[in-house]
C-alpha cells in the first residue's frame, strides 16, 4: 500500500525535489534526512538523465554533476533501501522514460518495491503513452503520478480521472515565463476539473516563482513542489547542502501553511 | 496501425506541456494535407521556388570505373538552398502560416536545415529562431552568417555535447515555453508523433520523382536505392516510393566516425538498442542505464544518436538494410565525386557515395542504382580542407 496520502495529513504538503547524487550519494542520504526533519512531507528524487529535456539550467546542471559523480538508477535504488530505516516520509523516484525503458520496465517498477519508492513521475510520459509502465505500477502497487498544465484543461478530466497518488500542476510561471498573456486563472480552472475527476490530492509545481506566488498558489492546492530554490542552495553549498536546505524547508513549510 | 506507429516504434513520449502544442498540428496537419488549395501552394513552391523536380543525373563516368551497376545520381544538391531540407520547410512554413502562427523556430546540425527554414521564414514573412549546437556553429560558421543573412536569429546551444542532440533539446524547450504563437518546424522523420509523419509526407516527393524520371529513362524501376542517413529524412523521402516494390533494394548509410567498434560514431542501427527519446520510441545510441551517448561524425549532418522510428521498422522487418561508413571513406568519397562527375556532395552525402563505391562493382551491369545526393558541398569544403591537413586563408 502507497503511504503518498500520508503527506496529506499534515496540512499543506511540501514536497521538495532534488537530483539524486548531487552531488553524491552521501549528500542525498543526509538531504532526504534533513528536509524530513525540516518539515518535507514527501521527498522526489530525480534519477540523473544524460538529456533532461525541456528542465531549467538549474535542473539541467544539477543532472550533469549527478552524472559526473557516477550516479545511476541502482546506486540510487540502494540509497532509497537504506534510507527507509531513518525517514518516515514517502519516496517518489522521478524519471525520464528511457532509464525505466533501458534498465527493464518490470525490473526497474519491482526495484522501486523493494526499496520503497512509492511513487514514480515520469515527465515525458503523457496520458496517451501512460500503457507503457501502467500495468507494472499498478502490479507492484507503485502509484504513476499524473502531471497536468492548465493550458490544456481539456485534457484534465481525462488525466484526473486515472490519476494515482497525487496531481500535480506544472505552473506557466515556471515553464513559460516569456508567454505573456496567460492568467492565473487558468491554474485554478486546471484545479477545478481536476478535483471534479478525481478524489487525490492536487499540488502545484510553481517552477522558479517567487516565494508570494507560490504562497498564492498554495492557498489554491494540496500542496507546492520545490525543486528550483533547493536545487540551486546545492550547487552552491555542494557537500554543506544539508543546513541551508533545511533552513528553507522550514520557511517554506511555514510559508505555505 | 496505430497513428503514430511504426511497428513497436514511434509515439508521443513528450512532456504534458507538448501536448497541446503537438496535438494542434496534427489536427492541422490532417486538413491540411487533404486541402486543395494548399497542397497547390506548396506544389508550386516546389516547382517554382526551389527548383523541382530535381533532376536524376546519369553518372556515366562513374558507372564505367566502377565497372558494375548502373549509377543514377537524384540531385537534391541542385534544390534552392543546397539540400533536400528545403521540401519539408516549405510545407512545414506554409503550415504554420495556415495555422496562423508568426514565428518558426528550428534546431540544425550542419546548418542545412537551419538555412532552408530561415529562407521559409523570410519567403513567408515568419520570424525565426534557430537553435544549433556550439561546436556546430564553429564547424558551419558560414551557415551561422547565412541564416543571419536571411534574417534568423541563431542561438548557439551550450548544453550537453553541444550538437545536433542538445540542439533539438533547447529546441523542444522553446516550444514547451512559447507555442501559442509558434511552430516547431522539425528538421528529419524523428520526434513525437505526427513529426515523422509529416517531414517522410514533405520529403517523399523525392522518391516520387525517381520512380517517374526512371521509369521514363529505363523502363522499369531500380535495383537499389542509396541513401545516407543521421535522423534519416532524405533516405525516408528517397525510400517512401519504393517501399512496396520489394524488388527495390533500400540501403541506408550511416555515419560510422571514426570506425563503428571505435567509441567516436554516430552508427545507431549498428550499435544502437531500443529506446525512449526526442518524444520517440526507437534505435538510440545510449549506456546500459539509457544515458544518451555522445556520439561523434565529421558531418554535423549526422552527428545524432538516434534514428527515425520508421526506419527503426523498416530495419526490424529487413525491408531497408543499413550500413555504417567511416568518416575516411565518406571524405574519399567526396573527393572522388568531385572528381569523377565534378559534383562536389554534402559530406552527409557522400556517405552514401561511399557505400555506393562498395556496392556498385558487385551488381551485374543490367542492374540500376540511384544514390540520393541529399546536399551539395560547398558548405565542407573548409572542413574537409582541414581534414586533409590543408591550412586556407580567406
Amino acid at each position: 500500500m502507497s503511504k503518498i496520502k500520508n503527506a496529506f495529513k499534515n496540512g499543506k504538503a511540501l514536497i521538495p525535489f532534488i537530483t539524486g547524487g548531487d552531488p553524491s550519494l552521501e549528500v542525498t542520504e543526509e538531504l532526504i534526512c534533513a528536509m524530513e526533519k525540516a518539515g518535507a512531507d514527501l521527498i522526489e528524487i530525480g534519477i540523473p538523465f544524460s538529456d533532461p529535456v525541456a528542465e531549467s539550467v538549474t535542473v539541467q546542471e544539477a543532472n550533469e554533476r549527478a552524472l559526473a559523480a557516477g550516479c545511476t538508477a541502482d546506486k540510487l535504488f540502494d540509497m532509497a533501501a537504506k534510507v527507509q530505516g531513518k525517514i518516515h516520509v514517502p519516496l517518489v523516484f522521478m524519471a525520464y522514460a528511457n532509464l525505466i525503458y533501458t534498465y527493464g520496465k518490470e525490473k526497474f517498477i519491482k526495484r522501486c518495491r523493494e526499496s520503497g519508492v512509492d511513487g514514480l513521475v515520469v515527465p515525458d510520459l503523457p496520458f496517451e503513452e501512460k500503457g507503457e509502465i501502467f500495468p507494472e505500477c499498478e502490479q507492484y502497487g507503485i502509484d504513476l503520478i499524473s502531471l497536468m498544465v492548465p493550458s490544456s484543461c481539456e485534457r484534465i478530466a481525462m488525466i484526473a480521472g486515472e490519476a494515482r497518488g497525487f496531481l500535480c500542476g506544472i505552473s506557466p510561471m515556471g515553464v513559460a515565463e516569456t508567454e505573456k498573456g496567460r492568467k492565473r486563472n487558468g491554474i485554478e480552472e486546471m484545479l477545478k476539473l481536476a478535483r471534479e475527476n478525481s478524489g487525490l490530492p492536487c499540488v502545484m509545481d510553481p517552477g522558479s516563482g517567487t516565494l508570494e506566488q507560490v504562497k498564492a498558489m498554495a492557498a489554491l492546492c494540496d500542496g507546492i513542489v520545490a525543486g528550483e530554490a533547493i536545487l540551486k542552495l546545492v550547487a552552491q553549498h555542494g557537500k554543506d547542502s544539508a543546513v541551508p536546505v533545511a533552513e528553507y524547508i522550514r520557511a517554506m513549510k511555514e510559508a505555505i501553511a | 496501425m496505430k497513428a503514430g506507429r511504426y511497428g513497436q516504434y514511434g509515439g508521443q513520449y513528450i512532456p504534458e506541456i507538448l501536448m497541446s502544442a503537438v496535438r494542434e498540428l496534427d489536427t492541422a496537419y490532417e486538413h491540411y494535407k487533404n486541402d486543395l488549395e494548399f497542397n497547390q501552394e506548396l506544389e508550386d513552391l516546389y516547382n517554382n521556388y526551389a527548383g523541382r523536380p530535381s533532376m536524376l543525373y546519369y553518372a556515366e563516368k562513374m558507372t564505367k570505373d566502377l565497372g558494375g551497376a548502373k549509377i543514377y545520381l537524384k540531385r537534391e544538391d541542385l534544390n534552392h538552398t543546397g539540400s533536400h531540407k528545403i521540401n519539408n520547410v516549405l510545407g512545414q512554413v506554409l503550415l504554420a502560416k495556415k495555422m496562423g502562427k508568426t514565428r518558426v523556430i528550428a534546431e540544425t546540425g550542419a546548418g542545412q536545415h537551419g538555412v532552408a527554414t530561415a529562407t521559409a521564414a523570410a519567403l513567408m514573412d515568419m520570424e525565426c529562431e534557430i537553435y544549433m549546437g556550439k561546436e556546430d556553429t564553429e564547424r558551419q560558421a558560414l551557415n551561422v552568417f547565412r541564416m543571419e543573412l536571411l534574417g534568423a536569429k541563431v542561438h548557439a546551444v551550450t548544453s550537453g555535447t553541444m550538437t545536433l542532440k542538445d540542439a533539438v533539446n533547447e529546441a523542444m524547450g522553446e516550444w514547451t515555453r512559447r507555442g501559442s504563437d509558434t511552430l516547431y518546424v522539425l528538421g528529419s522523420v524523428m520526434g513525437p508523433h505526427p513529426f515523422p509523419m509529416i517531414v517522410r509526407d514533405f520529403q517523399k516527393v523525392i522518391g516520387k520523382e525517381i520512380k517517374e524520371q526512371i521509369l521514363k529513362r529505363e523502363g522499369r524501376l531500380p535495383d537499389a536505392v542509396v541513401a545516407c542517413v543521421g535522423g534519416g529524412s532524405n533516405a525516408m523521402g528517397a525510400f517512401y516510393e519504393f517501399i512496396p516494390h520489394e524488388e527495390v533494394g533500400l540501403i541506408g548509410c550511416e555515419a560510422a566516425g571514426l570506425g563503428v567498434d571505435h567509441p567516436k560514431n554516430a552508427a545507431t542501427v549498428a550499435n544502437g538498442t531500443v529506446g525512449i527519446f526526442h518524444g520517440m520510441k526507437s534505435l538510440f545510441c545510449q549506456d546500459q542505464y539509457g544515458q544518451i551517448a555522445p556520439v561523434y561524425s565529421i558531418s554535423a549532418g549526422l552527428d545524432y544518436p538516434g534514428i527515425g522510428p520508421e526506419h527503426a521498422m523498416l530495419h526490424e522487418t529487413g525491408r531497408a538494410k543499413y550500413v555504417p561508413v567511416t568518416d575516411e571513406e565518406a571524405v574519399s568519397a567526396f573527393e572522388y565525386l568531385s572528381r569523377t562527375e565534378g559534383i562536389i556532395p554534402a559530406i552527409e552525402s557522400a556517405h552514401a557515395v561511399a557505400y555506393a563505391r562498395k556496392l556498385a562493382p558487385v551488381m551485374g551491369k543490367d542492374q540500376i542504382m540511384v544514390i540520393n545526393i541529399s546536399g551539395r558541398g560547398d558548405k565542407d569544403v573548409a572542413a574537409i580542407a582541414r581534414y586533409r591537413g590543408v591550412e586556407l586563408y580567406e
